[in-house]
């Protein structure tokens, strides 16, 4: 029986819709899903613009091209199957889009970035576009690397356990020389911290090379160590500007017998990191990671790539620690979308949750978790909140709050350990720590000085959980 | 706003050595240890008991007293298996775990009695 060819070759510009716009597809369980909120040029449909973004980041260009008919373009290409309402925006719509999954390289974020988030984020037909949210199928998760230890195998190589994890970055962050940095952290280790944190951009500068600031830091942890009889670590961070550097620097850290290095995954680049990742599984070294640059993709409610896109790929490129915002002090929208990304950070199965801004299901397989990290404006006040918020698989880092303290860092450190652990009793005793936690903390300073004197240095901090507010209305 | 203090930590002072959660705080009564023990046998996991001379404190492996106690939900059960691993080795370290078999970690893992620290 002789098969007829099912088109003719004919040359120009089609609608978008006419091949990219499947409102009838069932989605497989291989697709890579993909949400996006579009907000379309006027006089564009949200079919065609929704088909338009389909096209654009998987196999379609502006015009049709007589190759397309030498390749089974309905095996390849993206479909836009699903458009929504966005809700409290008039002007805006999310699209669903499914790839199919012989479309993406194996074990490759960078490949898949480069088609959801290439070409199509410049394209006319859209005013503004945002990556909302991305569903990852089992093999592709299975095909990627993933974190170099994960959340239980830190614990088992600290030896800490049944609670939240202390850290402090130092500062200020830049022109202390190695020597006086090196103090900063032995006075932090030695007062009870887990952890202290090179800045993001403490790389190698004049006033205190790497190397240098290495060792001593290295010198803070052994001692800080044979003081408390606790498992101690610095973050030692290996960005630099090239690979080979960035190598060179994580070779000398393994050298020290140093436990984690650091890097910050978007200004270093993914291939680099996912090198650097894996590096850090073959050589038994945790790898806290830093995310400058996020907010630049972020934050615009309209156009880039919503953070838990960002906290999603990371696992997938390995990292055992990844700063995710603090949740406190910020809008009821943020603390239910920060508690969405926590989990797809560090549980196996995260389920479909608008409430939370989470658009699929996702199965991480047996990829281990990322120890969600929150860092930036806290102090003892808010421990209550954010042991209640983060529960124990998290890093909680107080870095003005505990280098701020009247004593010293020692004395804050102590302070934040004291709050730290008496939180974490109460808790386990069936206490609620968001409505008791004056009372909790102001118990457990009885007992200690160091905690007394930081609550009467930082104010008492009121939360107030009243308002709902609805993710999309809030974003940020 | 008081004057500075020193914070007391010292190599030589073996006072100084902290030995995981809740040492921090000050040692717990009876009545906080049940409920430390509670929250265990609420989650489900799995109760264990392990000791060490406080010179080797530092070692992942502490002596296991007997077998953890899988399935155990008695809390006075517990609580008398961790007075008899304290009165066998009253000079040890005993420190009471909740083995949590679904993230293969540890949920919960406290020193309930210190021995003299050096």
């Amino acid at each position: 029986m002789t098969v007829q060819p099912k088109k003719k070759y004919d040359a120009g510009v089609k609608e978008y819709r006419s091949t990219y716009w499947e409102p009838d597809y069932a989605v497989k369980e291989t697709d890579i899903l993909a949400v996006f909120k579009v907000i379309p040029q006027a006089g564009v449909s949200r079919e065609e613009a929704a088909a338009a973004v389909a096209a654009e980041s998987s196999t379609g260009t502006w015009t049709t091209v007589w190759t397309d008919l030498l390749t089974d373009l309905d095996h390849y290409k993206g479909r836009a199957y699903r458009v929504e309402d966005v809700p409290g925006a008039d002007d805006a719509f999310y699209a669903f889009i499914a790839y199919p999954a012989d479309l993406f390289e194996e074990g490759s974020v960078v490949n898949v970035f480069t088609s959801l988030v290439g070409n199509v984020f410049g394209f006319k037909a859209v005013r503004s576009l945002r990556l909302e949210d991305v569903r990852f199928p089992i093999w592709f998760v299975k095909t990627c690397f993933g974190p170099p230890h994960g959340i239980q195998v830190e614990r088992d190589k600290m030896d800490k356990y049944g609670r939240p994890l202390l850290g402090c970055t130092i500062k200020p962050k830049l022109g202390l020389s190695a020597k006086n940095y090196g103090r900063a952290v032995y006075e932090c280790l030695r007062g009870g911290l887990d952890f202290t944190k090179d800045d993001e951009n403490v790389n190698s500068q004049p006033f205190m090379r790497w190397r240098d600031r290495f060792l001593f830091c290295q010198e803070a942890i052994e001692k800080s160590e044979a003081e408390t009889g606790e498992r101690k670590g610095h973050y030692m961070n290996v960005t630099a500007p090239t690979i080979e550097e960035m190598y060179k620097r994580a070779e000398f850290a393994k050298e020290l017998k140093t436990p984690i290095i650091m890097s910050d995954y978007l200004t270093l680049g993914w291939a680099a990191h996912n090198s650097l990742s894996k590096w850090c599984r073959d050589n038994g070294m945790l790898l806290h990671v830093h995310r400058a640059m996020h907010a630049v993709m972020d934050r615009n409610p309209n156009h880039g790539i919503n953070f838990r896109v960002l906290a999603k790929l990371l696992r997938l490129l390995g990292g055992d620690h990844l700063h995710s915002g603090t949740v406190v002090g910020k809008l009821e929208g943020d603390r239910a979308a920060t508690l969405g990304w926590i989990d797809l950070m560090r549980d196996r199965y995260i389920k479909e949750d608008r409430a939370r801004g989470i658009f699929f299901d996702q199965d991480w397989g047996s990829m281990p978790g990322v120890f969600p990290v929150a860092s930036g404006g806290i102090h003892v006040w808010h421990m209550p909140a954010l042991v209640a918020i983060f529960g124990n698989d998290s890093v909680l880092q107080f870095g003005g709050g505990t280098l701020g303290h009247p004593w010293g860092n020692a004395a804050g450190a102590a302070a934040n350990r004291v709050a730290l652990e008496a939180c974490v009793q109460a808790r386990n005793e069936g206490r609620e720590l968001e409505k008791e936690g004056k009372d909790i903390l102001t118990k457990a300073a009885a007992h200690s000085p160091e905690l007394k004197v930081a609550m009467e240095t930082w104010k008492e901090i009121k939360f107030e959980f009243d308002t709902v507010d609805k993710l999309d209305v809030q974003h940020r | 706003m008081s004057t500075v203090q020193d914070y007391a930590s010292r190599l030589s002072d073996p006072a100084s050595r902290k030995m995981g959660t809740f040492s921090y705080l000050p040692p717990m009564d009876d009545a906080q240890i049940r409920k430390q023990v509670e929250w265990i046998v609420k989650h489900g996991w799995n109760p264990a008991i392990e000791h060490t001379e406080p010179k080797f404190a530092k070692s992942n492996y502490w002596y296991m007293w007997k077998l953890p106690m899988f399935g155990e939900t008695d809390v006075d059960a517990i609580l008398a298996e961790l007075k008899a691993c304290h009165e066998a080795n009253p000079d040890h370290h005993v420190r009471l775990l909740g083995y949590d078999n679904f993230t293969q970690s540890q949920g919960a893992n406290m020193v309930i009695f210190r021995g003299k620290p050096v």
